[in-house]
């Protein structure tokens, strides 16, 4: 009995020191030193009863549901209400608060305007800053070191890599958001959809169009 | 805060590499600019990094010319890089 009691004692002891990784939702094998380094910080949150496993995978959960229909909903409105378009271009930040759209740690926002004349295309070339409360999560690419570095150097070269072949009337601007706003790119509307209902209009502002490294999408 | 520029005068971004967290991207340091316009006030986000107080700093909207950051660059000159940068990283430029 001695030997199960102490057993028992030693499974208890282990138990409080060790750490639980069930306590949180793994979704991959940790591979670098920066995974281990989320892992351990996260356990420790909890450990340390800062917050619940629970209200970390609901942040996670609010944080993945994001999508681009606040972004879509914001550049059909600009098309097609020319004195809501002045306001978003003037003070963005007030136009999404009035919204609802919450920039939780993005307090700023600027909106951007493409023209015949003009194209902007948005970067962070300090690390990867996003607009994720109008954009949703950002794709892939926005985040790598490839995109990252040569959209400053060889912008015209990048766009037509996207399908973007623009001619050398057309002014590149290259914004780098390397600071407390974020940038939001107001593409053109469509050639031919001068009467489409909001519905049909939403689906060609596509995430790529926002970013800035392609056009709207032409209609069909 | 009293804005240091206005749009429209010419600037220099500082060259210099101080230790620690940074928004001024190394590509652009040490170079030449135009401000477009004057972003607001921010706390310094260089400072907030390590729980200091940040202080506010006004935040301004630069334009440079690809050519002049790169020394050769495959496009017209009218394409621009425009980047936000803190006043105590910018100095006047008179050339």
């Amino acid at each position: 009995m001695a030997s199960t009691h102490d057993h028992h004692d030693h499974v208890h002891h282990d138990h409080d020191h060790e750490h639980d990784h069930s306590l949180t939702f793994q979704p991959d094998h940790p591979d670098t030193e920066y995974d281990f380094l989320e892992m351990a910080i996260r356990e420790l949150i909890i450990e340390k009863g800062l917050l619940t496993a629970q209200q970390i995978q609901q942040q996670i959960d609010e944080m993945e549901s994001r999508s681009i229909e606040n972004g879509q909903e914001l550049i059909v409105r600009a098309w097609t209400d020319p004195g809501f378009k002045q306001r978003l271009l003037d003070d963005g930040v007030r136009v999404l608060k009035d919204m609802g759209i919450k920039m939780e740690h993005q307090p700023e926002v600027k909106v951007v305007e493409n023209t015949a004349n003009v194209h902007n295309v948005i970067v962070c070339t300090l690390c990867s800053c996003y607009p994720r409360s109008v954009l949703g999560v950002p794709p892939a690419w926005y985040k790598k070191k490839a995109y990252r570095s040569r959209v400053v150097l060889e912008p015209r070269q990048v766009l037509r890599e996207f399908g973007t072949d623009l001619p050398d009337n057309v002014e590149v601007r290259v914004h780098d958001s390397t600071a407390d706003l974020r940038y939001i790119v107001l593409p053109m509307q469509p050639s031919g959809t001068d009467n489409w209902t909001t519905d049909q209009l939403k689906p060609l502002v596509t995430r790529d169009s926002l970013i800035g490294v392609a056009p709207a999408r032409a209609p069909v | 805060m009293a804005n240091t520029f206005e749009p429209g005068d010419r600037v220099w971004v500082r060259d210099d590499v101080p230790a620690g967290h940074c928004r001024t991207p190394h590509y652009l340091r040490g170079r030449k600019g135009e401000v477009l316009s004057i972003l607001g006030d921010f706390p310094n986000p260089e400072k907030l990094a390590y729980y200091e107080k940040g202080e506010p700093r006004t935040l301004y909207e630069v334009k440079f010319s690809p050519l002049e950051v790169w020394g050769e660059y495959d496009g017209p000159a009218t394409d621009s890089i425009i980047a936000d940068i803190y006043d105590h990283w910018l100095e006047p430029s008179h050339g």
